[in-house]
């Protein structure tokens, strides 16, 4: 029990040393670090409530995503029906109450639809569930329904491709060191440490940035578009800087050509009024789309819409070939700039919500670090006198065991690569506090059966092997409640439960096991009479 | 060199006469607690209510009202203001305006912030929290559940780790740890967010910590002792103990101290908690949990009942 091998000492001094050493890096600022060529050694990273900065959730717009699915599915029927031979007429579509229903007018073909149908909806899941149901009713009306499979589905890839897009969004801000997390069905976490303004961060993310070219009706009769009546095939939308006065505009319902089809966008400014424009390059395909579209409506005017509002609506002067165009608008340099960058990233295939915020201003997290490290401090100072003068010699090997536990948490923590944050903190204080617990336990126990006139040797060896269960016990339970914290907690609470369970797992090394050895080495060195303590 | 002993050796306290006693006090204080949360509520923070905050460190301490005032002209909804830390530094709590443009939060804080600084000129913002309804709801059955599946996950690892009785009886003390927790900051009115649910947390695997090295204690007595009365054998246990409870407790005291005082103004409710936990879980091993295993009617273990249980082989230490 008390006899420790050489190769025992050996490796558990080791493995404190490797602790302390892998703390180091964290201790080092990080500028020094890479002039030292050891920046790639890991760190504990500070938590936004330290270093600054901010946090902002974003969420799918989920009502949204399921009418974009809905239109999506509308396009691939009438593209299937039209490619049957010969086409299937259809009719009355509509998409209202999350489904897709349309009217098949030759009855006899309606089976014919349904079986086109099927080959659009896919197996989702594990389920061996379609993603859409198809059914007949009222034998000429078919109904699309999405199930929740495939509604999931949908989801999962519009999340997947707006993570990318707005992890290419920040990059092309400047944003120092942004952090992307995807956060369970249909969030985005995004941090961005230190001062940076947050605003321009959530105007840019908040666009979806969906840009199409649609001809403007031209035969819609004013009254009828100031009461939002608009003609087949047209639809009436919002036109804020309608140099008319009227706040709206009646367009084709049809794009010319949507933003997909660009392969850059740039800010520049007008030749002859020298205002912020977007200047944006189409890809052959667009280009010669644009070029088709501008032949056949020269002098006609066409409303450039994103999303949903119309920028502004040129006259065609002229056919425009070169697959370029420039985008007008009331823009100012920034706004340009932030359109631009948006464009270049991608639409956005769901529209996001701001849905928490957190900023911490660089002072406040300075000054935390600041009160968190005194506070470290002298609670390690008031802890480590008062276990020495409870307990001597016994005491002064507990509190190096504290001290050594405070490097090997630290190096455990830039191990896993966590996140300090300001709570964490307070779980070092707190764990400084606990892990001598195991400590007081032991202690009391050899002090119990010294007064029971065990010898020295018997009592250490008593001492530490009825303490040893209870302390596995406590630290069980302990760990229950930090689990339970780590699971269910949100970024703060995480934070601390982190610090608390590692705090745990290394505690009852560096304070039975390290101490342990210690004793024994003393008592087989000294082999004293009797124990002061 | 003499060493500290804050308990002297061989104490024998007779604690569970006290209990009839005890069980009163601690039933009126509980009540008194539930009564507290009920009638004056929780200062509840935009964790969990949703809403705007702002921490804004003012050059010189500026009066509330001539803040309050400044802002509630600008007409973005009313505002609710607290003074936090030091004399400086104020919380201003604000509705998220109800609009679906991203930028209607930032425009709100931009207009707070012009607006102050002509008024009181100097002042920072150090922090803004802006959390939507939804998300606060979250965070509150996430809050609930991580307490309730701590205090459940507990007990029922007690039970099977003893008798049932240890298993109620700690239940009933977490719960009357975390009650008390509550009923503190009800009346305090001490601002209840995320941090506060990561002491309770805390406070119940301290509280459980300190329970489970009396029952251990018990159980071992138990073994050791069959033929004594239950009564003396928990007060023999409480005593053997109680040395180390009080040690630890002491530790305990002396790092949240230190962070109450000198952990800044973030954590300050947190320490706060936490210290307060520290005594109601002490006070609850003694007087809740262990004294409740009587009237519970945990039995001395028979002579003549086979070990097979918890043989004495399982006592080996590491």
């Amino acid at each position: 029990m008390l006899d420790f091998p050489r190769w025992k000492i050996w490796s558990i001094c080791l493995a404190l040393a490797i602790g302390v050493l892998i703390s180091i890096p964290t201790f080092i600022p990080e500028s020094v670090a890479q002039r030292w060529g050891i920046g790639g050694l890991p760190r504990v990273n500070l938590g936004l409530d330290l270093s600054g900065g901010s946090h902002l959730m974003l969420e799918a717009d989920t009502t949204d995503l399921a009418k974009q699915n809905l239109i999506r599915m509308e396009e691939l029927v009438r593209t299937e029906m039209r490619r049957a031979d010969p086409p299937i007429a259809i009719g009355d579509i509509s998409t209202t109450g999350g489904r897709l229903s349309f009217f098949v007018r030759d009855g006899a073909r309606v089976d014919a639809a349904v079986e086109r149908l099927r080959t659009l909806t896919q197996p989702s899941g594990m389920t061996g569930q379609r993603d859409w149901n198809v059914q007949v009713v009222d034998s000429t009306r078919v109904v699309l329904t999405p199930t929740e499979a495939g509604l999931a589905q949908a989801t999962d890839a519009a999340m997947q491709v707006a993570t990318e897009v707005v992890r290419k969004r920040i990059d092309e801000m400047g944003t120092r060191e942004p952090t992307i997390i995807r956060q369970g069905a249909e969030r985005i976490v995004v941090q961005v440490p230190g001062l940076q303004d947050p605003a321009a961060l959530k105007a840019l993310l908040g666009k979806t940035a969906k840009l199409e070219f649609k001809l403007v009706d031209l035969t819609a009769n004013p009254q009828d578009v100031a009461q939002g009546r608009a003609p087949v095939g047209s639809e009436i939308i919002p036109y804020p800087d309608n140099p008319s006065g009227v706040p709206f505009i009646a367009v084709k319902r049809r794009a010319m050509l949507t933003g997909d089809e660009l392969i850059n966008a740039q800010l520049s400014y007008n030749q002859q009024t020298n205002e912020p424009v977007v200047s944006i390059t189409f890809n052959s395909e667009g280009g010669r789309k644009f070029a088709r579209v501008t032949q056949e409506n020269v002098n006609k005017p066409f409303a450039m819409v994103l999303d949903g509002k119309v920028l502004s609506a040129p006259n065609i002067n002229e056919p425009i070939l070169g697959g370029q165009a420039q985008i007008s608008g009331r823009f100012t340099t920034d706004s340009a700039n932030q359109l631009a960058i948006a464009l270049r990233s991608g639409k956005l295939p769901v529209a996001l919500k701001v849905v928490e915020e957190r900023t911490v201003g660089p002072d406040l997290g300075a000054d935390s670090i600041r009160a968190g490290t005194l506070a470290s401090a002298i609670a390690a100072v008031a802890v480590v006198i008062f276990m020495f003068v409870s307990y001597g010699r016994f005491g002064f090997y507990a509190d190096l065991a504290v001290v050594i536990n405070v490097f090997v948490i630290l190096g455990v923590m830039a191990l896993l690569n966590a996140t300090l944050t300001l709570p964490g903190i307070a779980g070092f204080v707190l764990t400084i506090g606990t892990a001598v617990d195991a400590n007081v336990l032991i202690n009391e126990r050899v002090r119990e059966e010294i007064r029971r006139g065990r010898s020295p040797t018997q009592a250490v060896e008593h001492g530490y092997k009825e303490a040893s269960r209870t302390i596995f016990e406590a630290n069980v339970t302990h760990a229950i409640a930090g689990i339970i914290m780590f699971i269910l907690g949100s970024g703060q609470v995480k934070g601390f439960a982190v610090v608390l369970l590692i705090g745990i797992a290394t505690s009852v090394f560096t304070a039975v096991v390290f101490t342990r050895m210690l004793v024994s080495q003393w008592l087989r060195r000294t082999r004293p009479a009797s124990l002061h303590i | 060199m003499r060493l500290l002993k804050l308990v002297p050796d061989n104490t024998n306290i007779g604690f569970v006469r006290l209990r009839v006693v005890a069980f009163v006090i601690t039933a009126l204080l509980t009540v008194a607690a539930i009564g507290a949360v009920a009638t004056r509520g929780l200062n509840m923070g935009v964790d969990f209510v949703g809403g705007l905050m702002i921490e804004a460190k003012f050059a010189t301490p500026p009066s509330l009202d001539a803040v309050r005032s400044n802002i509630d002209a600008l007409g973005v909804g009313t505002s609710s203001l607290q003074q936090f830390g030091d004399p400086g530094t104020i919380s201003i709590r604000l509705p998220v305006p109800e609009s679906n443009d991203p930028g209607a939060t930032n425009a709100v804080v931009n207009k707070v912030d012009a607006s102050l600084k002509k008024q009181f000129p100097g002042v920072v913002f150090t922090r803004t929290d802006t959390v939507s309804g939804k998300v606060s709801g979250e965070l509150i059955q996430n809050g609930v559940l991580a307490v309730v599946l701590a205090v459940l996950g507990i007990a029922v690892f007690s039970w099977l780790r003893y008798e049932w009785q240890f298993g109620v009886s700690t239940f009933v003390a977490i719960v009357h740890d975390v009650l008390m927790t509550l009923g503190f900051f009800a009346i305090t009115q001490l601002e209840f967010d995320l941090n506060i649910v990561a002491a309770v947390l805390t406070i119940v695997g301290y509280s459980i910590n300190d329970k489970m090295v009396i029952d251990d204690r018990i159980r071992e007595n138990m073994r050791k002792f069959r033929q004594m009365d239950m009564k003396a054998l928990i007060d023999l246990s409480v005593n053997e103990t109680l040395p180390r409870t009080v040690m630890t407790s002491v530790t305990v005291f002396l790092a949240l101290g230190a962070l109450l005082l000198f952990g800044g103004h973030v954590l300050r409710g947190f320490a706060a908690a936490m210290l307060l936990g520290v005594v109601v879980g002490t006070y609850s091993s003694i007087y809740v949990s262990s004294s409740l295993l009587i009237s519970l009617g945990l039995q001395p273990l028979r002579i003549a009942k086979p070990e097979a249980g918890r043989p004495e082989a399982e006592r080996v230490g590491p």
